[in-house]
């Protein structure tokens, strides 16, 4: 690139008058307000979609594996557990829906840890800014991410023939209430992002933390048919519980207790792991 | 008081990562709209410093204050005042420099049409409009790190950080990043700079402090320093490799010293007690009608500076005198002046 000549570039900088600000005229602030904090996330968010668009393979996970795994259970296991693929696709659409909703959460937890080892990330701890920014900015935008992968498991259980009861409004509170469960599990992630040592050992602890969750739920076979001793992990376990909501909402369109208790068990999970996260990632060098 | 014009005041700052002391209680003042040069080699412990007083390391003993504000204390605060550009360009490869600059203007509480506009004034006066559209990860080592010390700038601190600016770039750029940095001077800014080049530490710093080992081997001005280190080097280069006999002859007449000879390359090198003896020497020459090709004064190096100020080179030991220096600034009589 044609480089402007030295002289060119001290005159620009000298014509402008206050290009510093002594500390004598400063106001300072000795911690971010919340609109600061809400600007500030939102910019970080606006970075996060940015890389998005420049990365489109990041979304192989959310467009492929609705379709992929939404075909194969219902068609593995649809005859041996409900009796045909039909009856079975309301559940595990349900199933499904939350367990890729978890993957994409996995994925955010990867990502955040591998963009904390980039220079730029020096940066925003040297600038006086909220220190949940960087992480609730990028968590938040891959609210995207969830609600593709949400809205393509759906439409591939309509194509296969899954006809919800709770129609409608039924569906939009039950896809809701995906979205908002995969926001808060991210932040589980998201603090084993803070803490592990690479990117692949976030991988690997997910990846641990990911399958019991899942399997070890009612997402796929009915409660009933485990051992005693299990049935009591898979009724604890918060995935169930947003899918028993899901469930509720989607396929009988009722809001019960369930959603209830769905909604409580994502907060507790924001309560507990956020302010771990952010603790450790501002700890973080 | 005597902070009042202190930009940065630090007393015993140390820092250590498991049993190795990357920072072995160091005092350091940096008087406000003057250019501090941090000198020393790689691993001396300059950067792990900079990063302590910049709140992206916690500090684990001594205490800082930047504009008498306590850095430990009050890190929001430092933040605020404090510009850092770090060794490695701290920019996003995945975006373009203009979002760059966006993405930082509103960090720093810009409307995002503020960011936009200040955003396209950086890009201007580092003359990188060209690039504003194209992602970092495409462009030149010398465009980062203007880019880089673009976005430092957005919040106008009054105090910049800059870690090795100017450390593999090459001497054009170097030069173009040499005068920037002296424009902001101009416009009210105090610099602390790392280096670890002794010309980079000569040509923009006010006062320099040598650091080996984690310790501050010695302080003050370049002529200071270069005083305590001593003589330069005239080298010069005789067009008629027949001549160099002669050359060496008007060499000895003028300094009485016998000079060293690389024959190949008609070269001729001698120690100068002054720097202005070289004139002298070149002027003899004249008068023999000697022709000469090339001809430079050098400066000592920064290994030869270090051999004077720790007895060693910078490779090893943690040099006995760098101790001695240490007592020397503990017992600084600006002692008190940061705890107030």
């Amino acid at each position: 690139m044609p480089e402007k000549s030295i002289a060119a570039i001290r005159k620009e900088v000298l014509l402008v008058s206050n290009l510093i600000i002594p500390a004598s005229e400063r106001q300072l602030r000795a911690r971010p307000t919340p609109k600061e904090t809400f600007t500030e996330s939102a910019a970080m968010g606006w970075r996060a979609l940015i890389k998005m668009r420049r990365n489109p393979e990041q979304f192989f996970d959310v467009i492929i594996q609705p379709f992929l795994f939404t075909a194969m259970f219902a068609y593995i296991f649809g005859g041996a557990i409900s009796g045909s693929v039909q009856d079975y696709l309301p559940i595990v659409i349900t199933g499904i829906l939350v367990q890729t909703a978890l993957t994409a959460c996995m994925a955010t937890g990867v990502q955040l840890r591998e963009d904390m080892d980039k220079g730029v990330f020096n940066r925003f701890r040297s600038l006086p800014m909220a220190r949940m920014a960087p992480l609730v900015g990028p968590m938040t935008a891959d609210v995207l991410r969830y609600a593709i992968a949400a809205t393509l498991t759906l439409l591939t259980g309509f194509l296969m023939g899954y006809r919800p009861g709770g129609w409608f409004w039924g569906v939009a509170a039950g896809w809701v209430l995906v979205v908002f469960s995969g926001w808060s599990l991210s932040w589980i992630f998201a603090w084993l992002g803070t803490v592990a040592r690479s990117a692949q050992a976030v991988q690997g602890i997910g990846m641990m933390i990911m399958f019991p969750l899942t399997f070890l739920s009612n997402a796929f076979v009915p409660v009933e048919s485990m051992p005693g001793w299990l049935q009591w992990f898979v009724n604890i376990n918060p995935v169930s519980l947003v899918i028993s909501a899901v469930r509720d909402l989607m396929n009988d369109g009722a809001f019960t207790m369930q959603v209830v208790w769905a909604v409580v068990g994502c907060i507790v999970v924001i309560v507990i792991f956020a302010p771990l996260a952010v603790r450790s990632y501002s700890r973080k060098v | 008081m005597s902070s009042d014009d202190s930009a940065v005041l630090a007393h015993g700052l140390v820092k250590r990562f498991g049993d190795f002391t990357a920072v072995d209680g160091i005092d350091l003042e940096v008087k406000t709209g003057e250019v501090f040069g941090v000198l020393g080699p790689n691993g001396a412990g300059k950067t792990t410093m900079l990063n302590m007083l910049a709140t992206l390391l916690p500090i684990d003993e001594g205490s800082a204050s930047i504009f008498g504000v306590d850095v430990a204390k009050n890190p929001h605060m430092i933040r605020q005042l404090v510009g850092v550009t770090g060794q490695y360009a701290s920019v996003d490869e995945n975006m373009t420099g203009d979002e760059n600059l966006r993405l930082f203007g509103m960090l720093l509480g810009l409307s995002s049409k503020q960011a936009r506009t200040t955003a396209s004034e950086l890009l201007e006066r580092f003359g990188l409009e060209e690039a504003a559209d194209r992602q970092i990860k495409n462009f030149s080592g010398g465009m980062r790190r203007r880019l880089d010390l673009a976005a430092s700038l957005i919040s106008r601190p009054p105090l910049i950080f800059l870690d090795e600016p100017t450390t593999g770039l090459d001497p054009r750029t170097r030069g173009q990043m040499w005068d920037t940095i002296r424009d902001l001077v101009k416009e009210g800014a105090t610099i602390l700079l790392t280096t670890q080049y002794l010309d980079e530490a000569d040509q923009l710093a006010d006062r320099i402090a040598v650091i080996d080992h984690g310790l501050k081997v010695a302080e003050g001005t370049s002529v200071d320093l270069k005083s305590q280190v001593g003589n330069s080097t005239l080298y010069f280069r005789l067009a008629d490799k027949e001549l160099v006999p002669q050359g060496a002859a008007v060499v000895e007449a003028v300094l009485g010293e016998t000079p060293q000879i690389t024959p190949e390359a008609a070269g001729i090198s001698i120690a100068l007690p002054d720097p202005n003896r070289a004139a002298d020497v070149l002027i003899g020459l004249r008068e023999q009608n000697l022709e000469i090709t090339a001809a430079e004064v050098r400066q000592p190096t920064l290994d030869e500076v270090f051999m004077v100020l720790t007895g060693k080179p910078t490779d090893s030991g943690d040099g006995d005198e760098g101790d001695d220096a240490r007592e020397v600034d503990r017992s600084d009589s600006q002692g008190g002046a940061t705890r107030e």
